[in-house]
């Protein structure tokens, strides 16, 4: 009964936010969970205009869910522009000739769907669940919005204003979330994952009309963008109706997504945050990674598996050793970021009891990373995640919110299809020298960036 | 916005008719042969199963000194039970790839399971002992109660818990209604192993037992599971009474924080789940706040820009009902934010709504409904939740019809029995400039 505030702005990689509290990995494995071969089952095919189609049929319940994907995001923002990527996924819903502003979601909500959007750093994506009757009015105003958007200084003010009042809410009002938009901007020296998703706040006051609209011009078409349907739906019947709506817009040039190389770090960083609203300290540790797309591909999946291990749940090393056996942390976690498309974060972190020693913490944390590289893990330990993401990938089946972000994540953060569907075997591949070498590869001190949370006066 | 909204979507409204999936209307009634209901959708396509329940009393019995008993005993029950200690037992759901969740409402004491149903023989066992014979160890107890203190001390200064908590202070007073559900740290610290055994004995029984479930398991075999998992709870447990809460008196409260952005809970008493007006309050409620292109959303958000998110939802209780909203907007703004919500408060009391919206609303609302039952998680929880509600195996069926039946002439008579912005209780927490509290 409580809406979810429309045009989420969510950053996956920003997981690592929540990763100060209790984090379970394996829950986010389950949740992220690509998928076991003859799980998803996608059909794919391409219009002539370059829009990839995927097609997840299931036809358990009257309902399809209708997503387009931008192979757009955050970094892919000029200089100085910062949250223009976000600013226009909140003007999508401004208005075109014919949809005018703010009526896209009244007709989506009169004809009892709901509807929804996000942004990150590598895409921008646009989702409906409606009856599957319904499929071909969402795909007809969708498709006119991806050609026909139009915006004027004054319909963008008032949005302005809530996107402002957006950052104030996720950002302003929470010290852990502004220590981690500055533990962001000292992990990366130069690539614009730096930036965050919803832009530094001066940048968002000078954003416009025009702005958005030259980032809609340079990345909003049907080539670079991807339509995944699921539900209700036959591929015949989404293959007819997609050449229909998208079928008809142009195909226009896309710039490639080349951003700044980001340089080796020759020096571990750390930055100490203290904050008079903070009562419990916590600290992470940050290693920039090879994605699944990007860098040593072949380190992705044991890193996955290695931040199960290290960070999923109750019987996990970090668990074990912070929270049961020295009792020195209140919660323990990892998270392994890889759907990324240039490349990825692996972190671990932990937050005090009341009144716990932060140092003590971090040492911990510090020992068990070392254990890891040098003695790496057993089979034992292999198995046992290894059946729990394997499951997630069944779990994953289970209703219809899995498939097409699973697969719209993958394939704009430049992984394939196949590659989804490739997932299972993939895990069951991974060995423990395998898992080490990728720990010994990751986890070197000079490349460490560590955010440490305390109690007290800014200073 | 009415006739605009005919005019606009006149093109792409078709003929609109709320579609089922075809499962869920399909419920089957359950017994045990120990007497133990449980109500089943059964749906093979997806080899997992979705289990909910609910035992009567939740953390608004927790006895005098003890606030935060439920809470405590919900993080307890899957960390050792019978043979198993902790590890051991966190090691056989892992082995499986099942989960087990508890957690203690205000009223009522939910459980879930989830498991693949090639394991479900292992799940329904490690289910059963936590129920029956949790072992509460001294060390997962210490473990937990300091888990629970820190938890208690990091949110101390959280805005939207501060709201939340003081609204609640305002409207319940004294009541169990606003407990903090993790209690106190006091409180916590005095929780004795004794306290948490003799909570899972007198709550932890067959009577009041609710049950929902959905997917990969058959009828015959669910009948047999319900008294392999509660079979050896006991029959009855103490009775359990809440006082009626106290009358509800309008005023604001400011809680001076040096934060950026105010958060602002707002609302009045309202209408009990069993209220005849409910289904006009529900629909009611959906124009003015409760759904995305709500009235305070347009007014607040669309046309100024004030917030990211305003909504109203109603918080209801066995003996209370409450309209509820939250907001959250520049300290300099919180005044014209504040004015719009007891403005659009009156109009509504005043003017009810327009055909027009009233018919779009319906749509949403009926066709919306069927969308959210998509996986066998949300299936049992609606099966749960539609049984304590007392609606009816039929409710999902009839559903449409008690939405459709909301007329204009219910809606204002509703609003005006309800909605008074003299009424509102306000909470402020931030540094909203130009308020005082008035109470």
């Amino acid at each position: 009964m409580r809406p979810v505030p429309r045009r989420r702005l969510t950053a996956p990689r920003a997981s690592l936010a929540r990763a100060l509290g209790v984090v379970s990995l394996s829950f986010a494995a389950v949740a992220g969970a690509p998928v076991q071969a003859g799980v998803f089952n996608p059909e794919t095919f391409t219009l002539d205009n370059g829009l990839q189609v995927v097609v997840v049929e299931n036809a358990r319940a009257p309902i399809v869910v209708h997503t387009v994907w931008y192979r757009a995001g955050a970094a892919d923002e000029p200089p100085g522009k910062s949250g223009i990527a976000h600013f226009l996924e909140h003007l999508m819903f401004k208005g075109t000739p014919t949809v005018p502003s703010g009526w896209f979601s009244k007709i989506v909500a009169a004809n009892g769907g709901s509807d929804n959007a996000f942004t990150s750093q590598d895409y921008t994506a646009y989702v409906q669940r409606v009856a599957s009757d319904r499929l071909e009015l969402v795909m007809r105003m969708e498709a006119d919005r991806m050609a026909n958007l139009r915006l004027t200084d004054e319909k963008v003010a008032p949005e302005r204003g809530v996107v402002q009042e957006e950052r104030r809410q996720r950002t302003g009002n929470s010290p852990a979330a502004q220590l981690y938009e500055r533990r962001r901007a000292v992990t990366y020296l130069r690539h614009p994952y730096r930036i965050p998703v919803i832009g530094w706040k001066r940048e968002i006051d000078g954003l416009t009309a025009e702005d958005a609209l030259a980032f809609y011009r340079r990345h909003y078409a049907p080539n670079n963008a991807i339509l995944i349907v699921a539900g209700d739906a036959t591929a015949a019947r989404v293959r007819r109706l997609a050449e229909k709506h998208y079928g008809p817009i142009p195909r226009r040039p896309v710039p490639g997504r080349v951003r700044p190389v980001e340089p080796d770090q020759l020096a571990a960083r750390r930055i100490t945050m203290k904050h008079p609203r903070v009562h419990v300290p916590s600290v992470s540790i940050t290693w920039r990674t090879p994605s699944y797309a990007a860098g040593e591909t072949r380190h992705a999946y044991p890193l996955l598996l290695l931040s199960d291990i290290l960070g999923g749940g109750s019987t996990s090393r970090l668990h074990r050793r912070l929270v049961i056996e020295e009792k020195a942390a209140a919660g323990a976690g990892a998270g392994y970021l890889g759907i990324a498309l240039d490349m990825g974060e692996f972190s671990v972190s932990a937050s005090a009891l009341a009144g716990g020693d932060i140092v003590r913490i971090e040492a911990l944390l510090k020992e068990e990373i070392e254990r890891v590289v040098e003695h790496g893990v057993s089979e034992a330990e292999l198995t046992r995640t290894r059946r729990a993401m394997l499951a997630g990938a069944i779990y994953a089946r289970d209703g219809l919110r899995a498939a097409p972000r699973v697969i719209g994540r993958a394939l704009t953060t430049g992984q394939t299809i196949a590659d989804v569907e490739a997932w299972p075997e993939r895990i069951r591949a991974v060995t423990a020298a395998e898992l080490q070498d990728a720990a010994r590869a990751v986890f070197v001190e000079r490349r460490s960036i560590t955010a440490v949370l305390l109690p007290g006066p800014p200073g | 916005m009415g006739s605009g909204l005919r005019a606009c979507a006149g093109a792409l409204l078709l003929a609109f008719a709320a579609v089922w999936p075809a499962a869920a209307t399909e419920i089957q009634r359950v017994r045990s042969p120990g007497g133990i209901e449980a109500w089943l959708v059964e749906d093979k396509s997806v080899p997992v199963i979705g289990f909910r329940f609910s035992f009567r009393g939740g953390g608004a019995l927790d006895p005098r000194g003890r606030s935060g008993l439920a809470n405590m005993v919900s993080a307890l029950l899957d960390e050792g039970a019978a043979d198993l200690d902790s590890q051991a037992f966190q090691r056989a759901l892992e082995d499986i790839a099942a989960s087990i969740g508890f957690d203690a409402g205000r009223e009522r004491f939910h459980g879930t399971l989830r498991t693949l149903s090639e394991h479900r023989a292992r799940a329904f066992g490690l289910l059963r002992k936590a129920l029956a014979a949790p072992r509460f160890d001294a060390e997962p107890v210490e473990r937990i109660r300091r888990q629970i203190a820190a938890g208690i001390e990091s949110g101390k200064d959280n805005p939207r818990r501060i709201a939340g908590r003081a609204w609640s202070g305002l409207v319940f007073g004294d009541h169990p209604y606003a407990r903090p559900l993790a209690g106190t740290q006091r409180d916590v610290a005095a929780i004795a192993v004794e306290d948490m055994r003799r909570f899972v004995r007198e709550r932890f029984v067959r009577d009041g037992l609710t049950v929902g479930v959905a997917g990969d398991i058959s009828a015959s075999e669910l009948a047999r599971r319900l008294d392999e998992v509660f079979g050896e709870l006991p029959l009855s447990g103490v009775a359990a009474h809440l006082p009626e809460p106290p009358p509800v008196r309008g005023g604001m409260e400011i809680v001076r924080k040096p934060i950026p952005q105010s958060v602002v809970v707002f609302g009045q008493a309202g209408v009990k789940r069993d209220d005849p007006d409910y289904y006009a309050a529900y629909v009611m409620n959906h124009l003015l706040g409760g759904g995305r292109n709500s009235r305070l959303n347009e007014e607040l958000r669309e046309k100024r820009g004030l917030v990211y998110s305003v909504h109203t939802y109603f918080r209801l209780f066995h003996r209370a009902g409450t309209i509820v909203g939250q907001l959250a907007t520049a300290n300099a703004r919180v005044g014209t934010a504040l004015d719009l919500v007891r403005g659009e408060w009156k109009r509504m009391a005043r003017d009810g709504v327009d055909a027009d919206e009233l018919a779009a609303a319906k749509r949403y609302i009926n066709g919306s409904f069927p969308l959210r039952l998509d996986s066998t998680r949300s299936i049992a929880g609606m099966l749960v939740a539609i049984q304590l509600n007392r609606l009816g195996i039929d409710y999902i069926d009839r559903r449409p019809a008690l939405i459709d039946a909301v007329t204009g002439e219910d809606i204002r008579r509703v609003a005006r029995r309800l909605l008074s912005p003299d009424r509102l209780v306000i909470v402020v927490v931030g540094d909203p400039e130009g308020l005082e509290s008035t109470r």
